[in-house]
């Protein structure tokens, strides 16, 4: 006879395989566009355009702007699975193989996380690799490159989770990268550090919470950030703190999946 | 099999209002004993689909208890799902995967460790004639193929309670009729089977017990041989060897209709006997080679019962 624990380790396992392949058998469409998009990032910004520009906090700026272009990566991949997929699964109406189930609206969370994480993980790892041929990486603190990578994952994958579950069409879960995702991205300190902008542009930059995940990353890295680490992991912990139980408390109420 | 003595589904008082102020469910009370072929019957939009929807939770509901095995759909949901297994009416599965896949995965949510969900898929894949399109992606299967793959996928954790939702829609006859025996096979071994169905003949030769819904009510809610027992009159379709251009009076005085030359269509109410029909055809000198059945007896019943929307026979 098999405990309950037993059978939802079974459970999260199936739903995180399930998700992980689903990915994985389209990596031509998941995998291999982010890789060219990044290189091209690196050949235009980092090489053409960066090598006119004064290096930044000591560094050229092609070393300065390839931590921000990994999370990027991350950040777009992580959502765009969880999205895709729960959406999908809610179009084609096979969600209702999970919500007849007897499965803890937590662990079909985690499930779906644990596939955004996989894949924003993976590709991050295939850009950093392709960095390589344009720069020799250095990882100023290993912990930090690991843990802020993850919790980014996690945190855009539940993002993408609430978009699919209020979509109601393939238009809805495009609006959301298109018209949040990636200004938020492109204003989080990627190509810039926030010390160069003025002001009011800089106090206006320290909402975008996009900002300290790619500038923790960067410490990671580079050993360099605009913003101060444990405010950066707070701000972290807490949007995932948030997240978590209004994806839970969406999942729970049936909202958008249930009538 | 054993006769049944604990319940497999009760509710009380179920009523549900949907957001747009449709009121789907007004209040039904149902129980289904163990062990039970039940079918649930009603017409387009009476409640069949949100009863099942909320049994399984699909739907939430807007009042009343659902016990499934005496756990509540609510206080013990986990308990609840775990007993059930759902062929839905229309195909929720993922187009894109292969069909041993589908299955094997659905056995995964319910916590069925890897080799007896292998066991178990093999054996539904094979008793439902799935094993050769095992690998197949299911978008290349046909109608059929989805509907039985469903059943198979249904029943990959061994539920206490399979609900089949208009499970043989667009199914060919003989292939309709091969799941029906596997349906059966499915009770015989002791699995409880709700079923809603338009086909009504399917009803009368699977179920036990039937109800009926209509405009969110049940109507009527008894076994299908007391159902049966209640129908008071049957029409036959009489085929004719040879023409006739006017339909002769009979001494016996039944109700009949000439439907065109070759064709008598007569209502026989209960007590008359074919026997006075056809002497007096025969003095007529109308030669009859062949009789059927109008309508379906349950459909006729059925129509009774949704038309006067009281229950009253």
């Amino acid at each position: 006879m098999m405990s309950h624990w037993q059978r939802y380790r079974v459970a999260f396992t199936t739903i995180a395989v399930k998700e992980v392949r689903r990915f994985s058998r389209i990596w031509i469409q998941t995998i291999v566009p982010p890789m060219i998009t990044t290189a091209l990032y690196f050949v235009i910004f980092g090489q053409m355009i960066g090598s006119q520009l004064a290096p930044i906090d000591g560094m050229t700026y092609m070393d300065y702007i390839v931590p921000g272009l990994i999370m990027m990566t991350i950040i777009t991949n992580s959502y765009a699975n969880v999205v895709s997929s729960f959406y999908g699964s809610k179009f084609g109406r096979f969600i209702e193989e999970l919500l007849i189930s007897p499965i803890p609206p937590s662990l079909i969370l985690i499930g779906y996380i644990t596939g955004g994480v996989a894949r924003g993980l993976i590709v991050g790892i295939m850009v950093t690799l392709v960095a390589t041929f344009f720069t020799d990486l250095q990882v100023h603190n290993i912990f930090v490159v690991l843990s802020v990578t993850t919790l980014t994952a996690i945190l855009f994958s539940m993002a993408g989770f609430i978009n699919a579950v209020y979509a109601k069409s393939f238009d809805d879960i495009t609006l959301i990268p298109t018209f949040v995702l990636t200004p938020l991205t492109y204003l989080g300190g990627i190509f810039y550090s926030i010390e160069m902008l003025p002001g009011i542009w800089h106090d206006i930059s320290l909402f975008n919470p996009i900002l300290y995940m790619v500038n923790t990353f960067r410490y990671g890295m580079l050993g360099v950030s605009d913003i101060d680490l444990t405010l950066a992991y707070g701000v972290i912990f807490t949007f995932i703190a948030i997240l978590y139980s209004f994806c839970l408390w969406l999942l729970k109420s049936g909202k958008g999946t249930r009538s | 099999m054993t006769m049944a003595t604990t319940t497999a589904l009760s509710i009380t008082g179920l009523t549900k209002t949907y957001s747009n102020g449709f009121n789907a469910l007004k209040g039904i009370d149902l129980e289904v004993k163990e062990g039970d072929f039940f079918a649930l019957l009603g017409p387009n939009g009476a409640g069949k689909s949100t009863t099942i929807g909320i049994i399984t939770s699909l739907v939430n509901k807007s009042d009343g208890t659902v016990k499934v095995f005496d756990h509540d759909l609510v206080s013990d949901s986990m308990e609840v799902k775990r007993a059930i297994g759902l062929v839905p009416q229309e195909f929720n599965f993922n187009q894109f995967e292969p069909v041993e896949e589908i299955v094997l995965n659905q056995a995964g949510y319910y916590g069925v460790p890897v080799s007896e969900a292998r066991e178990r898929a093999d054996w539904a894949l094979k008793a439902l004639g799935l094993w050769d399109k095992r690998r197949n992606i299911a978008r290349a299967l046909s109608g059929g193929m989805k509907r039985r793959l469903m059943i198979a996928r249904a029943l990959v954790h061994n539920p206490k309670l399979l609900i089949l939702d208009e499970p043989t829609a667009g199914v060919d006859i003989e292939l309709r009729r091969s799941m029906w025996s596997f349906l059966q096979e499915v009770n015989r071994m002791g699995t409880t089977i709700i079923l809603t169905t338009h086909y009504l003949e399917e009803a009368e030769q699977l179920c036990r017990n039937v109800a009926i819904i209509d405009k969110g009510a049940i109507v009527t809610n008894t076994s299908v041989k007391q159902l049966l027992a209640t129908l008071d009159r049957e029409t036959f379709i009489l085929d004719l060897s040879e023409p006739v251009e006017a339909l002769p009076k009979l001494e016996c005085n039944y109700p009949t209709t000439l439907v065109d030359p070759h064709t008598i269509e007569v209502e026989i109410h209960r007590g008359q006997n074919l026997n006075k029909l056809f002497c007096d055809l025969e003095k007529e000198g109308i030669k009859v080679t062949s009789m059927r059945n109008k309508a379906n007896r349950l459909e006729e019943l059925f129509l009774d019962l949704v038309e006067k929307g009281d229950g009253q026979l």
